[in-house]
């Protein structure tokens, strides 16, 4: 799929398809990272020298997010990162949305989770090809392990992507994946303070989708005060309301999603 | 904890540089951190002797620069400080601010040992 890049980073992490048990396996340990490769020269000297750096910790991550969003764009892939706390409703909000729209688009999507297959196989279970990232101890996916699946699952041109992020509201806000949206989840069985208590994920995700909407008569939580907070991190964020069980107002989130698609190709034409 | 994927990013850092310059490991490290980049100070302490077991940094001494979040109301142009990253103007209570500084992760320098 590319040739720049390296394939062979390792991680603690683990990348399995659906359907298959074969596993790439590499554990984590701390510091395993990276053998001490540096020249060790003789004559142990005492000098020191100050090298000023000024460099970005994140800026592999974030190098590694660009790649991706090339391959996205050269592909014309559209790739939606959906983040949330754990239990909100993303893997019940995919497998509703795969099986309304999966004979008008094709789809692909990357799972992560600390660990199971669960959630691969409920997408699996749908028909879409679905691949599982396992952090292990991470909390985050991150944009290298994006790089891996990619490889892996090898999708097709103008085709959409979505990843399942690891539930988990604080990580993954700092780890840019090369996606073109990331969609925050929240649910109304969590508290409308939601965004108060987590403001970099909703600072930097353009939608919000506020979940189990059918439970909204059993619970206090109001969802003006939630928008309300949610806009003080980011006045332009977008919400939509849904209930990805009953299937209230899913068709505002796939009006939003025919949009996307309609950008998408209205750039394909223009390059 | 993504605090010991920060770390680990940061030996990658210093590998690659150690690397660069033929040194033997690194004596001293400087990091920018600001109090509003979505690190916990305790965490990067507590992830840190691990992630950087037998590495270039192992025996370096660490310095943290905190810096701290600060914001600039778009209303009243009032500087602030903050220590979230969503705080309203003091003055006028408007949430409408222009972000100034606090979100800096970063390695500073690195002092080498040959
Ligand atoms: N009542 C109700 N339950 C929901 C809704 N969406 C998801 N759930 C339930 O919430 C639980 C967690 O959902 P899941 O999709 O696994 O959450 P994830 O951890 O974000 O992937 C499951 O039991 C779902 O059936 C909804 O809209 N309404
Ligand atoms: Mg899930
Ligand atoms: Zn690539
Ligand atoms: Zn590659
Ligand atoms: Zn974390
Ligand atoms: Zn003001």
């Amino acid at each position: 799929m590319c040739s720049t890049c390296g394939c062979d980073q390792p991680g603690g992490v683990t990348i399995t398809r659906a359907g298959e048990d074969q596993v790439q396996f590499s554990p984590l340990t701390p510091g395993s990272g990276s053998p001490l490769a540096y020249p060790h020269q003789h004559g142990h000297s005492h000098d020191t020298r100050v090298i000023e750096m000024e460099m970005d910790i994140l800026g592999k991550n974030d190098a590694r997010a660009r790649h991706n969003r090339d391959h996205f764009r050269k592909q014309g892939i559209l790739a939606f990162n959906l983040v949330s706390s754990p239990g909100s409703g993303k893997t019940a909000l995919l497998e509703r949305t795969l099986n309304d729209l999966k004979n008008d688009h094709r789809f692909y999507v990357i799972e992560g989770d600390q660990q199971t297959m669960n959630d691969a196989n409920r997408i699996a279970a749908t028909g879409v090809e679905a691949i599982q990232i396992n952090t292990g101890k991470g909390c985050h996916l991150d944009a290298d392990m994006i790089h891996r699946a990619l490889h892996n699952l090898s999708p097709a041109n103008d085709s959409i992507l979505f990843i399942e992020n690891v539930g988990n509201l604080v990580c993954p806000a700092l780890f840019d994946l090369g996606e073109n949206a990331r969609v925050a989840i929240i649910s109304v069985t969590e508290g409308d303070d939601k965004p108060l208590k987590y403001p970099d994920m909703f600072a930097s995700s353009q939608l919000c989708i506020i979940n189990k909407i059918d439970l909204l008569p059993y619970v206090n939580f109001k969802v003006e005060r939630a928008k309300e907070y949610a806009r003080r991190a980011n006045p332009s964020i977008q919400f939509l309301e849904l209930s990805a069980t009953t299937g209230l107002g899913m068709s505002s989130w796939y009006q939003w999603l025919e949009k996307r698609i309609a950008e998408r190709k209205q750039e394909a034409v223009l390059v | 904890m993504h605090e010991l994927s920060i770390v680990m990013s940061i030996v990658d850092l210093a590998e690659e540089q150690v690397k660069k310059h033929q040194a033997r490991e690194v004596d001293r490290i400087e990091l920018d951190i600001g109090t509003l980049a979505g690190i916990e100070f305790d965490a990067l302490d507590f992830a840190w002797d691990a992630g950087v077991k037998h590495s270039v940094l192992a025996s370096a001494e660490r310095q943290i620069n905190r810096i701290e979040g600060k914001m600039r109301c778009m209303k009243c142009g009032r500087e602030f400080t903050v220590t979230e990253p969503f705080q309203p103007c003091p003055d006028c209570n408007d949430y409408l601010n222009e972000f100034i500084q606090g979100k800096e992760l970063r390695v500073k320098s690195l002092t080498m040992k040959f």
